[in-house]
C-alpha cells in the first residue's frame, strides 16, 4: 500500500552498525557494517572500539540503505532509532545521528526500544504480528521471555535470565574449547557432526521451585567448563563435537522448554524467536518440534533479521507511526537500561500513553 | 556565507553560526554528562534567534577534540549527518585551537599553552606562538611530565585551570566557544585555506585487553 509509512531505522545498541528502511510491514533495505572482527582478539565486544566504529560507518551505511531501498531521504515519513538499551557509547552515535538526520530532513523523529524491535522486526517476515505475541529473545547481549499484547505500547517482561545471556554462554565455551569469537556459529557447526546425548549437563532453574520462565546458563557454563578439564588434566582427548551437542542440546531444550510453558500457562498460540542465538539451527527445529506439539504458531524470521540490524528498528519505528504514537523530542537520551516496558520514549508535550503494569526492572544483561 | 559551528570535545556544548563577517548567534552550556541531550536543541535555538532555517548553511564546523571519546562523537555524528543532508562541506578543527584563538585579545601575549581536562588526571594540551598558530602536535598527558615543556608560559583552558602546580599562571577562557571556532574557521577559509576533515582526535587508545586465557573453574 502506497499510503504505509515510509521508515529509515538506525541501530548502534552493539557492535552492528545498522541502517534499514521499511514501508509499513515491507522490508526495502537492511545495510549493515559490523565491528565484530574488530572485538575478535578481545574475546568479546569492546564499547569504545564499537562506538569508534559507529562514527566511521554510519554515514556511509545511511547513504548505502537509501541506495537499496530506492528512495529519496525526502520521501521518508518519520526516523527511527534505539534509544536503548544496549552499550551507552555505542547508543549514543545512533542517537546523535538520528536527531540530527530527522532535525536537517524535517521528519518526526521515534526513539524505540531495542528488545521491542527485535520482536517487531518478524512483521518484515511474517506479516503483522498477532496480538498477544509471545516473544523469546535470546542473543549475546539478551535472554528474555517477554508477552506484547500491542508492540507500540505494551511489551511484558515474563522472565530474563539471573546469570549469562544465552549467547554469552556460546562464548564462554568455544573459548574454553579454542574455537574462537563469536561462539554461536561455530558452536553449532561443531554440533551437527556430535551426539547431543553424549554427555547430561546440568538444565539450570529447571526444578519444580524454580522460578517457571526465568533462566540461567552460569552453572551450565561451569560444569561443562570442568568437565573439558577433567578430560584434559587425564590426558584424554576432548570430544569437541560431542561437547558442543551437548552443550548446545542443555541450552535450546531449556529455552524452548520455558518459551512453550509461557504460551501454555498464559494462553498465547504465537511464539517468536529473535536475537543472535535464533539463528542457531538446533534451537529452530526443537522450537518448531514443541510448538507443534503444543499447537503453537512458531515465527522465526530469517537469520540476519534476528541479528541486530536497522531493519528492525525502521519496523518498530514504522509501527509507532501507523499507530499515531507521540514522536521523540530533540532532547532525546540514550539510555543503556531502557526498561522493555518503555516501548519507545515519547516527547515530554505528549501524555505517557504506556500501560505500566509491571516492574521496570532492566532486562538487558 | 553561513556557518554552523559546533563541539562537543569538552564539558562545553557550544553552537554558532557565523555569516561571514561576524558571529550572529551563539548557544554554550557547560555539561559534562548531557551532550547528547542538549546539542539539537542548542542548534534549533541557535537557527531560531537568527530567524534561519538549518538548509541556509553553507557549511559545517566542527571540533574535532582531543576530548573525552563519548561527548566528543556526539558533535562529529552530528556535523557529519548534517552535512550528508544538506550536501554542504563538514570542516573539522582542533578543539585547542578554538581555545588559543579564543584567548586572542584576553591580554595574552606571545607564546603560551592551551590545556584542557583529559580526566584520569591528564591533560590533553599543545603550545602556540600565537592564538592563531600552534606550535606542538595536541597531546595527552599527567600534567607533572610536562611541568619542563611549558614552564613558564601563560597557560589557558580548564585544563590549566585545574593544576596550578603544572600551570602557575593559567587564565581564562575556561572553556572552548563554537564561536571561536566559527570565527577561526571563517577567517582561514577567507584566506583561501584547505580545512581538515572532520576526524575525532582521540590520542588514546580503547581500554581493552586480549584475554589471556580463560579462568580455569576446577577446584585446586
Ligand atoms: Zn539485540
Amino acid at each position: 500500500m502506497a499510503d504505509e509509512p515510509l521508515v529509515l531505522g538506525i541501530e548502534t545498541s552493539c557492535d552492528e552498525t545498522g541502517v534499514g528502511i521499511v514501508r509499513g510491514t515491507t522490508l526495502l533495505a537492511d545495510a549493515i557494517a559490523s565491528s565484530v572482527d574488530e572485538h575478535a582478539r578481545f574475546g568479546g565486544v569492546v564499547p569504545e572500539v564499537a562506538s569508534r566504529a559507529h562514527l566511521e560507518a554510519m554515514v556511509p551505511t545511511i547513504d548505502r540503505a537509501l541506495k537499496d531501498a530506492g528512495v529519496s531521504a525526502r520521501d521518508l515519513d518519520g526516523i527511527a532509532v534505539t534509544a536503548g538499551p544496549g552499550l551507552a557509547g555505542a547508543l549514543l552515535v545512533g542517537v546523535s545521528a538520528a536527531k540530527a538526520y530527522a532535525y536537517a530532513l524535517g521528519k518526526p523523529l521515534y526513539g524505540v526500544n531495542h528488545l521491542a524491535s527485535h520482536i517487531c522486526v518478524d512483521q518484515l517476515e511474517h506479516g503483522p504480528l498477532p496480538e498477544p505475541t509471545m516473544a523469546l529473545l535470546v542473543s549475546g547481549g539478551h535472554s528474555s521471555l517477554l508477552l506484547s499484547t500491542d508492540i507500540t505500547s505494551d511489551v511484558r517482561p515474563m522472565g530474563a535470565t539471573i546469570d549469562d545471556a544465552a549467547g554469552e554462554a556460546f562464548d564462554k565455551i568455544a573459548r574454553v574449547l579454542d574455537l574462537g569469537f563469536p561462539g554461536g556459529p561455530v558452536i553449532d557447526r561443531y554440533a551437527k557432526e556430535g551426539d547431543p546425548s553424549a554427555i547430561a549437563f546440568p538444565r539450570g532453574l529447571t526444578g519444580p521451585r524454580d522460578a517457571a520462565y526465568d533462566f540461567s546458563f552460569s552453572g551450565l557454563k561451569t560444569a561443562v567448563a570442568r568437565w573439558i578439564e577433567a578430560k584434559r588434566a587425564a590426558g584424554e582427548e576432548v570430544p569437541v563435537r560431542d561437547v558442543a551437542a551437548s552443550f548446545q542440546e542443555a541450552v535450546v531444550d531449556v529455552l524452548t522448554r520455558k518459551a512453550v510453558r509461557a504460551c501454555k500457562d498464559q494462553g498465547v498460540d504465537h511464539l517468536m524467536i529473535g536475537g543472535g542465538v535464533a539463528a542457531n539451527s538446533r534451537l529452530r527445529v526443537l522450537a518448531q518440534e514443541r510448538c507443534e506439539a503444543a499447537g503453537i504458531r512458531l515465527r522465526v524470521p530469517r537469520p540476519k533479521l534476528c541479528t541486530d540490524n536497522g531493519a528492525m528498528v525502521a519496523a518498530l519505528g514504522a509501527e509507532m507511526v501507523s499507530r499515531n504514537r507521540a514522536a521523540s523530542d530533540w532532547d532525546l537520551s540514550a539510555d543503556s537500561s531502557l526498561p522493555v516496558t518503555e516501548t519507545h520514549v515519547p516527547g515530554h508535550g505528549h501524555s505517557h500513553d504506556h500501560v505500566h503494569e509491571v516492574s521496570k526492572e532492566n532486562l538487558y544483561s | 556565507m553561513l556557518l554552523l559551528a559546533l563541539d562537543t570535545a569538552t564539558p562545553a556544548v557550544t553552537v554558532a553560526l557565523h555569516d561571514g563577517t561576524s558571529v550572529i548567534a551563539s548557544s554554550s552550556q557547560v555539561d559534562a554528562r548531557r551532550h547528547g541531550e542538549l546539542l539539537l536543541p542548542a542548534v534549533d535555538r541557535v537557527l531560531a534567534e537568527a530567524d534561519l532555517k538549518l538548509d541556509a548553511v553553507t557549511g559545517i564546523v566542527v571540533g574535532v577534540g582531543p576530548g573525552p571519546y563519548t561527548g566528543l562523537r556526539v558533535g562529529l555524528m552530528t556535523a557529519d549527518t548534517f552535512g550528508l543532508v544538506l550536501g554542504v562541506p563538514v570542516h573539522g578543527l582542533c578543539t585547542l585551537d578554538g581555545l588559543a584563538y579564543a584567548a586572542d585579545g584576553t591580554g595574552v601575549e606571545g607564546p603560551f599553552v592551551v590545556a584542557t581536562d583529559a580526566r584520569r588526571k591528564e591533560v590533553y594540551w599543545a603550545r602556540y606562538d600565537d592564538p592563531r598558530t600552534r606550535v606542538s602536535e595536541p597531546a595527552v598527558d599527567r600534567p607533572a611530565e610536562i611541568a619542563e615543556a611549558v614552564a613558564g608560559l601563560p597557560a589557558v583552558g580548564a585544563g590549566a585551570l585545574l593544576y596550578p602546580d603544572t600551570f602557575p599562571d593559567a587564565r581564562a577562557p575556561e572553556h572552548v566557544s563554537a564561536a571561536a571556532l566559527a570565527s577561526l574557521a571563517a577567517e582561514r577559509l577567507a584566506a583561501g585555506e584547505e580545512l581538515a576533515a572532520p576526524r575525532p582526535l582521540y590520542l588514546r587508545r580503547p581500554d581493552a585487553q586480549v584475554p589471556k586465557n580463560y579462568k580455569v573453574v576446577t577446584p585446586k
